[in-house]
């Protein structure tokens, strides 16, 4: 069974130090919540884990099934079995949403896809979740809306059958429509019980459709409060303040 | 009434990145011929002849050759090159024909001394006549093989003919030759112009059209390989409705210099231009120009036209000028308008694909032939798109990118 093991981690920004010392494990089949105010490092966990060069591990380490991830470089990251569904997707000019798949799909799975197979399976994922299938005509990213890109990356999360997956506050710009069409995709990865999902977010709304093992409260570089379904329900009743506090002191 | 200058006139410019060499085009309106900032400089008062002396020495200070590095030309600018030969020419039917054949000089009048030079002494042209509708591209392929030599290509396309004509420029040479479309009535040509040649040849080539009544002009330039290549794409209206596009591709590696310079007159009323020219630079002295000079003469009432130039640099060390230039005196036109950037490589992008497996070789090529794509696809010519792709990918190919 796969598993991401993150120690001690310690990353920096353009030397300003952001990660203070991240312990979390996360296995097939488990979906672990972070959540935590704004600036408190939750997205700098994700990217240092995918392996933006913005990012400089500075301490601590970060393995899949015990091999060094942060010794990969971030296309061997990805085909070893890391996926980031990021917050803010890239614009890709000229490049189609079906060639930009099967390229990725070429690399993970280590050869191309058969193209008849391969254009049945893009079609269903694409039917799963709701979008027109000229859809894939279109150039990655490219005009599309809040909702479409993060349709986008989930489409991707359900074609490369990642061991980890990492979802970047994929909540974020969506409406109540795409927020359950985007939840239910993540959920059909998690019940194939073949990959752990650690959900970065900001905000409860999508523990109503998406419901964690575990949830971590992240404040300052690193976790400070651990538990399970239950916390989010505080965390709503409640918010960030306690904790906050507690690591200004 | 036509509304004011400022609301038909669209100016863009972006500065991408730190090595976008944009310079500040100009949109000039409503001056006098004799009153442009730089009188020199001004479309309208160039010297346009067949005579090689009527154009003075070049010293390489003129606005015109500040970017061309003279030393390179191997005395094609000047005169003192020594014509040994003529390109090998295969593919379609043609005419041989000289510099006194009634048709030269009909569409295209030298602007400078060696387009000047190359007509006047150029030992065997080609004429291709074109009347009918065609199905298949008209090829004619010049191969070079050390030759210095100066070349003419005639294209003299009928009313309501119909055309694509692919001229090839491969192995090496030192060739300066003039090419001019002669677009009948009511006509549609493609005129493709494919530069793969090695990278030790040099080229120079006025490329000109005449565009009759409600006739439409394609040109496409595609320039990869030379390690001198200098072309003017020209186009002018004998009379109105008629239409111009330009398309150009140009990827200069390592020591390339491969410049664009474009002009669009428009002297006769509702005529439309549209210009759209990306290059890629990479590695040390990699250099592209491009230039696009559009002339709205006081007759050109509503003209339409707009010119987008975009270059992508790939490494640091490549360098890509941009100039675009609107002159325009009439205030009765329907559009006009430029666009210009200059952009590094995006990280972005690259991190992007990588996250999604793909190698950093890989997201390099996907990028930039996405960058191309808008080119490629409005080629219309599909047996070329995929050829061309190919050339690009090699161009791509690891080891080559520093």
């Amino acid at each position: 069974m796969a598993t991401l093991e993150i120690r001690d981690l310690h990353v920096s920004v353009e030397d300003k130090q952001i990660l203070t010392g991240v312990n979390l494990t996360i296995k097939a089949g488990e979906t672990h919540a972070i959540m935590g105010p704004n600036g408190s490092g939750k997205s700098t966990l994700a990217y240092a884990i995918a392996g933006h060069p913005k990012y400089t591990v500075t301490s601590g380490s970060v393995t899949l099934d015990g091999v060094d991830v942060l010794a990969m470089a971030v296309d061997e990251r990805a085909r070893a079995g890391v996926f980031l569904a990021m917050q803010y997707p890239v614009e890709v000019p000229g490049v189609t949403v079906s060639n930009f798949l099967r390229s990725a799909a070429t690399a993970v799975r280590g050869e191309a896809p058969k193209l008849r197979l391969w254009v049945k399976e893009q079609k269903e994922a694409m039917a799963a979740l709701e979008m027109d299938p000229a859809f894939a005509s279109r150039n990655v990213n490219e005009g599309f809306s809040g909702g479409e890109k993060k349709r986008h990356e989930i489409l991707q999360l359900e074609l490369l059958k990642p061991k980890v997956a990492i979802l970047d506050e994929t909540d974020s710009g969506l409406d109540v429509d795409a927020l359950r069409v985007v939840s239910e995709g993540v959920n059909r990865v998690h019940a194939t019980g073949e990959t752990g999902t650690l959900l970065i977010t900001h905000y409860t709304r999508i523990l109503r459709y998406i419901k964690p093992d575990f949830v971590h409260v992240f404040v300052a570089g690193k976790i400070v409060e651990e538990g399970g379904p239950e916390l989010a329900d505080e965390l709503e009743a409640n918010g960030y303040a306690k904790y906050v506090g507690a690591a200004a002191v | 009434m036509a509304s004011s200058i400022a609301d038909v006139i669209a100016s863009e410019r972006e500065a991408l990145g730190q090595q976008g060499h944009t310079s500040d085009g100009s949109i000039a309106v409503g001056v006098k011929p004799s009153t442009p900032k730089n009188p020199a400089d001004a479309r309208v008062s160039r010297t346009l002849s067949r005579d090689p002396e009527a154009f003075p020495a070049l010293t390489g200070r003129e606005e015109d050759w500040r970017f061309t590095p003279l030393a390179r030309l191997r005395g094609l600018h000047d005169g003192t090159a020594t014509v040994d030969g003529v390109l090998e020419v295969t593919g379609a039917a043609y005419e041989t024909i000289g510099p006194d054949h009634p048709l030269v000089g009909t569409a295209l009048v030298p602007a400078d001394r060696p387009a000047a030079l190359a007509m006047r002494d150029f030992k065997e042209g080609q004429l291709v006549t074109v009347d009918g509708e065609l199905t298949e591209p008209v090829v004619l392929s010049f191969r070079g093989s050390g030759q210095v030599a100066h070349g003419h290509v005639v294209i003299d396309v009928k009313p309501f003919s119909k055309a694509v004509v692919v001229l090839e420029h491969t192995g090496t040479a030192t060739y300066s030759g003039g090419v001019e479309v002669r677009v009948g009535d009511g006509a549609d040509v493609t005129l493709v112009s494919l530069q793969e040649w090695d990278d030790s040849a040099v080229h120079l080539s006025a490329q000109a059209a005449l565009v009759g009544r409600d006739a439409r002009f394609k040109s496409v330039v595609v320039t990869l390989g030379g390690d001198l290549v200098r072309l003017n794409p020209t186009v002018a209206y004998a009379s109105t409705g008629g239409s111009a596009e330009f398309l150009g591709l140009a990827f200069a590696d390592a020591g390339q210099h491969l410049e664009h310079r474009l002009f669009v007159d428009h002297a006769v009323p509702r005529c439309t231009s549209r210009v759209t020219y990306k290059t890629a630079v990479q590695g040390a002295g990699a250099h592209t120009v491009w230039i696009g000079d559009v002339l709205i003469r006081a007759a050109a009432e509503g003209t339409d036209t707009y010119e987008l130039n975009r270059n992508l640099l790939l490494t640091p060390d490549a360098r890509a000028d941009s100039v675009p230039n609107l002159e325009i005196e009439t205030g009765e036109i329907a559009g006009a308008g430029h666009a210009s950037a200059t952009g590094r490589f995006d990280d972005e992008q690259l991190f992007y694909l990588q996250s999604r497996g793909i190698s950093p070789d890989e997201a390099r090529r996907i990028v930039v032939l996405g960058f191309f794509t808008e080119i490629l696809q409005q080629i219309g010519v599909p047996s070329l798109e995929e050829r061309l792709v190919q050339a690009i990918e090699k161009e791509l190919a690891p080891g080559r990118v520093t």
